[in-house]
């Protein structure tokens, strides 16, 4: 059976290549020090470095933050923002709210699930045409295999206003001609002329975007995680400061009871 | 009345007269919680009856209440209790210590995903010891997902070298319970599977099947062993509070080549 060896004492000597604290001294990022040589990136540039331990071109960050931007919507009924809206509600604290909401976000019908998915797909499916696969092969076996195309149809919509601007900032960028973007628009075309009414919204547009960067399914996740935020304080602030327990806590009528009769517990 | 209700089979709300936010009386699958079942129905009862939507058999409560125990509490070297540790130490809101704990704990090595995925293998598997074994030796494939590909046969210690005394004891524990169903299967053939997995079952595994046993899906035995692993995290993090950061494991560093 196996072996307990090789577990090592990391609670004794933690080994790392990623970096360190050393209070009252400095501290180390990615093999740079942070105060002498990365000091003056901004936020994005370094969260992208944190996670992929490279560096990206002035444009690339300006795209990747343009696409947590464009998708910054302040509207608590969203299922997300309404975490932060009911959080403010309840007078919970800002850091539970905004964490508690940015968790939801990893969700399947929209957001990062739904986006690293795409991703996925849209990596695969360009490895395979370059191998000489038809898309309509690639888009069968796919959905013989995982049943759906993330980033095509849309909850609650049906077009998607945030990719017209997303593509004009992408081609002022450069950035709008790399192989897994015009494959997403490929798909988007394939699955019209197949009669589906499903169109492609913003993930599969980010997804292709992150896959023209370079960023594997994993990166790509980690720099989804504060994609939706910037709308969030707003729904938090704004539930926080109405009466408490006012927002979204409805009376007991709005219970739509569709289960057993009553009955005697045995 | 607002425009869109919430729809549910769980629970029904009837309002006091004089105010509609207000409940004179609840009921759950049918079974008024406050007026009836106060006094008489177990914690393990109401858990059951809100995921099962009936009441528990007595043997099917004494299981779901063992296994209660059982997972109760992990101990504070187990990932979740440490996360949940790491934020009583620093004086963390209390629901941030639960929220690590639940993050750290859902994962694919000893947590809730492993519970799911190995649920799973018991729906696709049953009690049919080749498909186990086919199953161990050739994972179903994993779809494209934010979770990661498992990287250990699931319901198995990546770390064992033998079935730890706590997971027989366990097992053991679970099984008299409800004789004849998987939790027995499991049992007889346990080191056959530990053969084919070249590992020790892990808790996890036995858990799953008690959860599988009690008639939960794998949805189900995933939010529940979340849930049932939560009082030791808590326990433990309200203790770190008291100890304080100068009593608790600040590893040595040594950083190594970044370029490397």
């Amino acid at each position: 059976m196996n072996d307990a060896a090789g577990m090592g004492d990391s609670m004794a000597v933690f080994k790392t290549r990623m970096g360190a604290a050393f209070p009252g001294s400095h501290a180390v990022f990615r093999g740079c020090d942070l105060h002498t040589q990365l000091q003056h990136l901004g936020w994005v540039d370094l969260l992208v470095f944190g996670i992929t331990g490279r560096r990206f071109i002035a444009e690339q960050l300006r795209l990747l933050e343009s696409l947590w931007v464009l998708t910054s919507y302040p509207d608590a009924r969203l299922w997300n923002n309404r975490v932060a809206a009911l959080a403010g509600t309840t007078r919970s604290t800002p850091d539970l709210a905004m964490t508690a909401a940015l968790g939801v976000s990893e969700a399947t019908i929209y957001g990062h699930r739904n986006e690293v998915r795409a991703l996925s797909f849209f990596l695969r499916t360009h490895q395979r045409m370059q191998g000489g696969a038809s898309l309509a092969e690639c888009i069968a076996d796919h959905l013989q295999q995982q049943g759906k195309l993330a980033g095509y149809g849309r909850p609650l919509a049906s077009g998607d206003e945030r990719i017209a601007p997303t593509m004009a900032l992408a081609r002022e960028l450069g950035l709008a001609d790399g192989p897994h973007l015009t494959l997403a628009f490929e798909v988007d075309r394939f699955l019209q002329a197949q009669g589906h009414a499903l169109r492609m919204n913003y993930g599969a547009l980010v997804a292709a975007l992150g896959a023209d960067l370079g960023l594997s399914p994993r990166e790509f996740a980690l720099y989804l995680f504060p994609i939706f935020m910037a709308g969030m304080p707003p729904c938090y602030l704004e539930a926080a400061d109405q009466p408490a327990g006012a927002l979204f806590v409805p009376d007991c009528e709005a219970i739509r009871y569709e289960g057993c009769g009553k009955r005697d517990w045995p | 009345m607002s425009v869109s209700p919430i729809h549910t089979h769980i629970w029904l709300e009837e309002a006091e007269a004089d105010n509609p936010f207000a409940t004179r009386a609840a009921y759950c699958h049918g079974y008024d919680v406050y007026g009836q079942m106060l006094g008489k129905a177990g914690w393990a009862d109401m858990v059951f009856l809100l995921f099962r939507g009936e009441a528990p058999q007595a043997a099917q409560a004494q299981l779901l209440t063992t296994l209660a125990v059982a997972l109760a509490n992990p101990g504070p070297r187990d990932p979740a209790v440490h996360a949940a540790m790491c934020g009583g130490v620093g004086g963390s809101t209390a629901a941030s210590s639960l929220m690590a704990a639940l993050a750290v704990g859902a994962g694919q090595c000893g947590g809730a995903r492993e519970v799911y995925l190995a649920m799973q293998a018991w729906v696709d598997c049953g009690m049919d010891l080749p498909r186990w074994l086919h199953r161990i030796a050739s994972p179903p494939w994993a779809r494209d997902d934010v979770w990661p590909v498992p990287d250990h046969p699931i319901g198995f210690d990546p770390r064992g070298v033998t079935t730890s005394t706590l997971v027989r004891q366990t097992l053991d524990a679970l099984a008299c319970l409800l004789p004849g169903a998987r939790l027995s299967w499991l049992q007889a053939h346990r080191k056959d599977l530990e053969a084919m997995a070249q590992r020790p079952v892990a808790l996890t595994l036995v858990a799953a099947t008690a959860l599988a046993d009690l008639g939960f899906s794998a949805q189900e035995g995933e939010m529940l062993h979340l849930i049932l692993r939560l009082p030791g995290a808590a326990a433990h993090a309200l203790e770190q509070s008291h100890y304080g950061f100068k009593r608790f494991p600040f590893p040595r560093i040594e950083l190594e080549d970044a370029t490397a």
